[in-house]
């Protein structure tokens, strides 16, 4: 018996895990899974493309191209560059019903929020409330870090110095006369920007933080009087900032501009005839971008999208179409011990 | 750092004075300290780092990393580059530190073996790697030799001591060293102590069989050779003790100069592989000029006019550099096609590898307690493409142990086991009848010992031969239990024999032969040995009996017996020659035994010449052999007796199994022609069905040309004939030269066995070189003595033998095993698997590389060539190391197409690892276009849906971080459902593995992207809040559906169909195994191999040397003691071979039913017949498969779904009109 134990001394270990024989789920692509896999996934896509098609036909979109590339847009004469405050109206007219909430965009093209250079001009510290950072902002700002006579610029860098400046108003034509429909800024930033990634100092009043610092230099008004109606909307956490501050992934991008949620528009804009009164003072031509505002409601599945509902219903229908030819192969080729 | 600086000055000639440590201290000659460790403490991180980067792809990451530091150029952080590249670093520098702890363990365990030393006079306990250079150290039985020794004196008489060189050089047989007579008379410490001797010889060199040096003393030189030396590695054996001189101690040592460094081998995937690595590096230049070029033309077109909001870094000033910049930010981001972690993680991967082989239980021998072990880590998958097996003989396919078999006795064969499916013939036991019988002994026929007991007077006969015509030596520690020490194993057999059948040789004297006959004490007087060569083949003694009569025993090869008979015997040689001839069919070696009475006048005649001839100065051998030929005439016969060279157990059935999966085995001895035939025969390499066997055994060019141009043309006149080929050693030289090289490879290979006998260790090297470089095929040399390291060092793969012989084979090797039979469990079971394993994971490895990082490239063309990364920088830190990593590392380590025993059975699933199928470059080109598809996917997919979506709040989902993560996380889906239908052997490791990595991508990622990081660090983690905005929006998980559906569903439709139309064999294989689960039928077990028809072979069994019977004679030898010769006890396992053979045939026989498809098809074909009823299509399309339906289906059905039945029967004679009468036969 000890001789038996001494000659297996090195016997490794018999277990399921050592001599890989660890119970095991081996799939195969048998034709009973792929065949009805097929024609279940084909079916769900088709039900899901159909659902979204749908739900896309139905909701309503509105884009008006606000450029003034065009010389009889109404816009045109804002696009010479020496002209300051220069305001113009773009009348359009709704012929039913926009359901209500409706939102409103302001879109560009051609530009190019994400390039890297681009999206890394910021100073994150700063931006969080850092006074540290106010004196002495990143170097990635460069080269909007200090002004011509090196004082800090705060917010600093490419992104924050480039933001959109055009401001819209909307009248409805009602009898001749313009109704303003109110428009909701509240809340179209994303949460976490406003409550937690963007922080003004904790200086009261705001403008004090400031000192020694100058804006932007494409910016009309310092970042503490980005909103005078509402002192809370000020600084790093004005929601218009917010919602440039954060960078569009493509080159033509569109970005929330304000809500129709309130008073007689809660319900969506009726139909009629309707003007917007831009305040135009955000360069795009020098570089062959374009600027237009858009209008649309909402669903479950958020705005227009025909996209995806296409592609869901092609590809559903590749599904059950390669389904039948899988079958008809199966049925001519079958396993070879079958023969 | 002695021997560093001795082995910088070339020494010229070693000066050793004994006893004078002063004197030799002034060479500085290395001590007996040996190192094979590469570090120590302080030394390894330094060294290790410097080492690791001489791997190209280290110094490449380094590079990367460089890169990163300079801020215009850096489009990553450092962090992506130095994480992966520290954890690479940081698990090789603790593989390198395990193996090197191992080495000083090893190292200190040989230095610290305890040696006595002779100093001042005394002996002293002194430790291996304090012994010096001229010191006298005292070695007794049994023990290593610690260094490099000139025998100065030994216990035995004359000096001589006997060694065992296995571990030196492989041979087992003993052999003699003797000192120079001067020295061997000091005997005792306190002369030696006063010895100052002074050796002059070579410098440390590497010959084993070499040595030249001069010993001068008391003002006389002596002459040295290698038959004075010890050399480290040796045993002593039989000898009681001896004393040495160190000559070379240490790293001079022969062994240590033997044992140079390993040829590092690489696998052919690793070659692929390192190719494949060079052309992504090629693509990725590709692709960053292309990035650049459209940097360049971007800037000028678009960038130049953007710069109000995006003006260029200050030290751009033009398109150009911008661009220039642009591609080394590419080259950055890009280089994720060839990640780090390819790299440690196929090191892992046949890590894991190695230990399921060193694991395997069923490659262990509880005989000899050695479990299989993967030396090399790095060869494994290499194991799965072999096409050549060159083996070694001895020791490898036989066990070199010989039994005595069969014998022919006067015309009466015995030992004939009657029928192998009868019972187990019972084996005999002599004790009761003979107290003296080694308990060992194996027989079974009881007739020969019932004419023993008789007193049959030819047996009798035959047996005193075999007691007396020997040179074995006999050892008695107690009353009755001997010991022979047989100088070949064939003698001890035979030896053994007799004296198991009464007839015990119990000792021996120069002049006297003492046997026991028959319980009966009987001393011989021996006349004379005429000892065996290899030219006599035969040996004879002449010994005078008690009574006086003068006898001659001799013994064999049947060829050159036979002719010297009595022409007398002419009968009885016809019907001993039909036994000699049914013996060698059987594949033993056999003998034959003759004898001849001398009269004492024909006696002193023939002593007087011999006499003469023995004095005789020149040609004395001639001479000798002229005066034994003289005497060995007119012989009468006395039988012939059969041994088996026992065969390693299942060497048959692995050589049959391995040539069904097109594997050539190449047998490469240096035994002699005819046993190697024999062992052909016997382990069925070479069959009676074989057309011709050719031999080629010219001696000179044009001879050889000539045999082997006449096969050539035979062999080419019929491709579907099996030849085989044996070629000789001399003849082998020949063929080897530069212009016959080919026209032998062309032949050699169209044969379907090769036997090369008398060849030497070079050669076997050479032949071996000879196929790698001619076949471009993966060669395996599998051997188990020193003879063989040649070989096993130049084959791609090397295989030693853990067993009796030495170890140098094993430490050479890359893989050891102690059974021949392992082998093919080696190849088919753990190479196959480790080559599909590698090759799957290769495929998948490359696959989501690629389709990780091309995303880059296509966003390059939206975001101005810019080098922005699509994904947040902790993705692309943690893709390859953590989302990824461990499902694809577990299917590289654990997957499995079809169970073990499947591979041995089906042995043909083992040749897409020869045709190097699975992981090629096609394979490669698919894989990567099949990565870029995915790649093209995962842009394009989330491009089209989120340009325009929005949340279902109004906020646009088109910002980048959305886009990010939205992209991510698709990819990171594809990728697991795609790496789960790679995976083909789900184990719970798997499992954890693919969900822990899904898991371990949501739960990193919500880190990431949460409050607590970002106000840690504000500036690195931009991402706050992502994670959970973006997977909240339905239109994102739709987009990841949509995106993942597009990049899955074709792949899976491909397999499909592929699966169907073109199955490979594993895939029918594994579907047998999974879906019919059919039992597998026991294999029975027979006894013997099946007997061959009688071609005519024969086979003789002698050492290859000469006997000691110049040693014996002389009397030099008489306190030899002896050699236990262990006798394993062996089966012959079964021959499922000929199972396997008959399965080969009838390769399919299961039945022509799948009903569980059926079964789940069967719903949707209701469902086909409805749509093609009411849409009136013509259904003759479906009508093959529904009858085929109907036969499959019903039985299967009627009883779970009785119901659905009925409605397909109704179904059916609506829509194809088909009588109900016959359906419900059917379903009946």
């Amino acid at each position: 018996m000890v001789k038996q134990e001494k000659a297996s001394a090195n016997r490794p270990d018999n277990t399921a895990f050592t001599q890989q024989r660890l119970p095991a789920w081996q799939p195969m692509l048998s034709a009973g899974i792929v065949i009805p896999g097929f024609v279940l996934i084909g079916l769900a896509f088709i039900g899901i493309g159909v659902a979204l098609f749908v739900t896309s036909r139905g909701i309503q979109v509105l884009e008006i191209d606000y450029t003034g590339v065009e010389q009889n847009s109404p816009c045109f004469p804002c696009t010479d560059q020496n002209r300051k405050n220069c305001v113009c109206d773009v009348n359009f007219s709704i012929d039913t019903l926009f359901q209500g909430p409706v939102f409103f965009y302001y879109g560009l093209s051609n530009y190019f929020q994400n390039y890297r250079k681009y999206g890394v001009s910021k100073d994150d510290y700063q931006l969080s409330g850092d006074l540290s950072y106010f004196k002495a902002p990143s170097s990635t700002c460069s080269p909007y870090e200090y002004d011509k006579n090196n004082k800090p610029i705060v917010p600093c860098g490419s992104v924050a110095n480039s933001m959109f400046n055009d401001t819209f108003k909307l009248f409805q034509i009602v009898n001749g006369a313009k109704k303003q429909v109110s428009l909701d800024g509240k809340g179209i930033a994303w949460w976490t920007d406003y409550n937690i990634k963007y922080r003004n100092p904790s200086v009261t009043p705001l403008k004090n933080a400031f000192n020694g610092t100058v804006k932007p230099l494409f910016w009309s008004k310092p970042a503490y009087e980005l909103d005078l109606s509402d002192p809370a909307n000020n600084g790093f956490i004005n929601q218009d900032f917010l919602v440039w501050m954060r960078r569009a992934a493509l080159p033509n991008f569109r970005k929330l501009y304000r809500r129709i949620t309130d008073g007689d528009y809660a319900q969506g804009l009726p139909a009629g005839n309707y003007t917007l009164e831009v305040s135009y003072n955000y360069p795009v031509l020098s570089f062959g971008g374009r600027k237009k505002v858009v209008f649309s409601n909402v669903s479950w599945m958020g705005g227009k999208n025909e996209f995806l509902g296409i592609a869901y219903l092609v590809i559903g229908s590749m599904c059950v179409f390669m389904s039948i030819v899988m079958l008809i192969v199966y049925a001519k080729f079958k396993f070879p011990e079958e023969d | 750092m002695t021997h560093f600086v001795s082995h910088v000055s070339a020494e010229e000639e070693r000066r050793v004075r004994a006893n004078d440590r002063e004197y030799n201290e002034k060479f500085q000659y290395a001590s007996n300290c040996i190192m094979t460790s590469k570090y120590n403490i302080i030394t390894f991180l330094p060294v290790n780092l410097f080492e690791q980067f001489q791997e190209v792809a280290n110094t490449y990451f380094l590079f990367l990393l460089i890169l990163q530091l300079i801020p215009q150029i850096s489009s990553l952080s450092w962090f992506t580059t130095i994480v992966p590249l520290a954890l690479v670093l940081s698990i090789t520098a603790v593989k390198d530190a395990t193996d090197d702890y191992f080495r000083h363990k090893s190292d200190n365990q040989v230095n610290n073996r305890q040696s006595q030393v002779l100093i001042r006079g005394s002996l002293q306990n002194e430790k291996w790697m304090n012994v010096r250079v001229g010191d006298i150290i005292k070695l007794e039985n049994n023990q290593f030799v610690a260094a490099d020794l000139l025998l100065l004196s030994s216990s035995e008489p004359h000096g001589l001591c006997y060694i065992e060189t296995a571990e030196l050089d492989g041979e087992t047989n003993m052999k003699v060293r003797q000192s120079v007579s001067v020295t061997s008379e000091l005997g005792d410490p306190n002369n030696l102590a006063s010895f100052d001797g002074e050796v002059v010889c070579e410098p440390p060199n590497n010959k084993l069989d070499r040595f030249c040096g001069t010993l001068y003393w008391r003002d006389k030189k002596y002459t040295l050779t290698n038959q004075n030396m010890l050399l480290r590695g040796c045993v002593l054996r039989n000898t009681e003790a001896c004393y040495g001189l160190v000559i070379f101690a240490g790293p001079d040592t022969k062994l240590m100069q033997n044992s140079g460094r390993t040829k590092f081998k690489r696998t052919s995937i690793d070659r692929l592989m390192n190719t494949l690595v060079l052309w992504i590096f090629g693509f990725l230049v590709c692709m960053g000029v292309i990035l650049a070029v459209g940097n360049a033309v971007w800037e000028r077109e678009v960038g130049s006019l953007f710069q109000s909001y995006l003006p260029w870094d200050p030290p751009v000033d033009n398109f150009l550099f911008s661009a220039f910049l642009s591609f080394w930010s590419y080259v950055i981001i890009l280089n994720t096609v060839v990640p780090i972690s390819l790299y440690v993680s196929v090191e892992v991967i046949r890590l894991g590898h190695s230990y399921f082989i060193n694991w395997d239980q069923q490659m262990f021998c509880s005989q000899c307690n050695t479990a299989a072990e993967a030396r090399t880590t790095t060869l494994n998958e290499e194991l799965g493409q072999v096409e050549y097996i060159f083996s070694d003989k001895t020791g490898t396919l036989t066990q070199n142990i010989m039994s005595f078999n069969k014998c022919s006795i006067n015309g009466q064969t015995y030992g004939e086991v009657t029928d192998p499916l009868g019972p187990q013939p019972k084996r005999l036991d002599f004790t009761p009848f003979n107290p003296l019988a080694d308990p060992d002994f194996c027989f079974y026929d009881d007739t020969l010992l019932e004419s023993v007991k008789v007193g049959d007077l030819h047996t009798h006969e035959f047996f005193r031969l075999l007691s007396l015509c020997h040179t074995v030596m006999s050892e008695e520690k107690s009353e009755g239990e001997l010991v022979y020490k047989a100088q070949s194993p064939d003698e001890g057999a035979l030896v053994t024999a007799a004296r198991n059948f009464g007839f015990v040789f119990r000792s021996r004297t120069p002049g006297t032969i003492t046997t026991i006959e028959m319980g009966r004490p009987v001393t011989y007087t021996l006349l004379a040995i005429l000892d065996f060569n290899n030219i006599r083949k035969r040996m004879s003694v002449i010994v005078r009996n008690p009574e006086g009569k003068i006898r001659l025993y001799c013994k064999g090869a049947d060829t050159v017996l036979l002719e010297r008979l009595h022409p007398c015997n002419h009968e009885l040689m016809n019907i001993t020659s039909d036994h000699l001839n049914e013996y060698a069919a059987d594949g033993l070696r056999t003998l034959a035994l003759a004898y001849r009475d001398l009269s004492e006048d024909e006696w002193e005649a023939w002593s007087a010449s011999h006499r003469c001839a023995d004095k005789a100065t020149d040609c004395r051998e001639d001479r000798l052999a002229a005066a034994y030929e003289q005497i060995e005439q007119d012989m009468m016969l006395l039988g012939a007796t059969a041994i088996e060279d026992k065969l390693q157990e299942g060497v048959p059935e692995t050589i049959a199994v391995l040539s069904l999966a097109n594997i050539k085995i190449w047998v490469l001895t240096g035994d002699k022609q005819e046993t190697a035939v024999n062992i052909g025969y016997s382990c069925k390499m070479l069959t009676d069905d074989m057309t011709e066997v050719f031999i080629i055994s010219g001696h000179t060019v044009q001879s050889v040309r000539q045999e082997l141009r006449s096969e050539h043309v035979s062999v080419l006149d019929d491709v579907w004939i099996e030849f085989a080929l044996i070629i000789n050693g001399h003849s082998l030289a020949h063929a080897l030269e530069a212009d016959m090289e080919t026209e032998f490879v062309s032949t050699a290979c169209a044969c379907k066995a090769v036997i090369c006998c008398r060849v030497t260790p070079l050669q076997k090297a050479q032949v071996v070189e000879l196929i790698k470089k001619h076949k471009k095929a993966v060669t395996l040399a599998i051997g188990d003595g020193a003879n063989d390291v040649s070989m096993i060092k130049s084959a791609h793969i090397g295989v030693g033998i853990s067993g009796q012989e030495g170890i140098q084979a094993v430490l050479a090797s890359d893989y050891s095993f102690s059974q021949f039979r392992f082998l093919q469990r080696l190849l088919l079971v753990h190479g196959r698997w480790s080559y599909l394993r590698m090759c799957r994971f290769l495929c998948y490895f490359f696959y989501k590389n690629f389709a990780f990082t091309m995303v880059h490239f296509w966003f390059g063309f939206f975001c101005g060539f810019s080098a922005q990364t699509v994904y947040d920088q902790y993705f692309i830190t943690l893709y390859n190391i953590v989302y990824t990593s461990l499902p694809v590392l577990a299917m590289g380590i654990f997957d499995q197409d079809v169970p073990d025993q499947r591979s041995l059975e089906y042995p043909k699933l083992y040749e897409p690892g020869q045709l190097n199928l699975l992981f090629n470059k096609k394979e490669f080109f698919i894989c990567i276009a099949q990565g870029i598809y995915t790649s093209v996917v995962l842009f394009f997919v989330p491009y089209a849906v989120l340009s325009d979506a929005t949340q279902s709040n109004g906020v646009p989902l088109a910002d980048y971080q959305t886009f990010a993560v939205t992209t991510a996380t698709a990819l990171v889906i594809v990728v697991s459902v795609q790496i789960t239908l790679d995976t083909g052997f789900w184990t719970v490791i798997n499992h954890v593995f693919v969900w822990g990595s899904l898991g371990s991508y949501f739960t990193i990622m919500f880190a990431l992207h949460s409050q607590t990081l970002f106000r840690i660090f504000p500036n690195q983690f931009h991402f706050v809040g992502s994670a959970q905005s973006t997977l909240l929006q339905p239109v994102v998980w739709l987009t990841i559906a949509l995106a993942t559906a597009i990049c899955i569903v074709p792949v899976l439709a491909f397999r499909f169909l592929k699966l169907d139309l073109k199955p490979q064999l594993s895939d029918t294989v594994r579907y047998t195994q999974l879906v019919r689960q059919k039992k597998r039928k026991p294999v029975g077990r027979s006894g013997r191999l099946g007997a061959r028809g009688g071609s005519r072979r024969s086979g003789y069994a002698f050492a290859h040397q000469e006997g000691f019977g110049e040693l014996i004679t002389s009397g030099k030898n008489m306190r030899l003691s002896s050699l236990a010769l262990a006798t394993f006890a062996s089966r012959h396992s079964s021959s499922w071979i000929d199972t396997l053979r008959r399965k080969k045939h009838t390769h399919a026989h299961t039945p022509p039913k799948h009903c569980k498809t059926c079964k789940i098809c069967f719903p949707f074909l209701s469902l086909i017949c409805c749509l093609t009823y009411f849409t009136s299509t013509p259904h003759f399309l479906f009508l093959h498969h529904i009858d085929v339906f109907y036969y499959n289906g019903l039985v299967e059905l009627h009883l779970n779904a009785r119901s659905q039945c009925f409605f397909l029967l109704f179904a059916s004679q609506a829509f194809f009109g088909l009588p109900k009468a016959q359906i419900m036969l059917m379903y009946l």
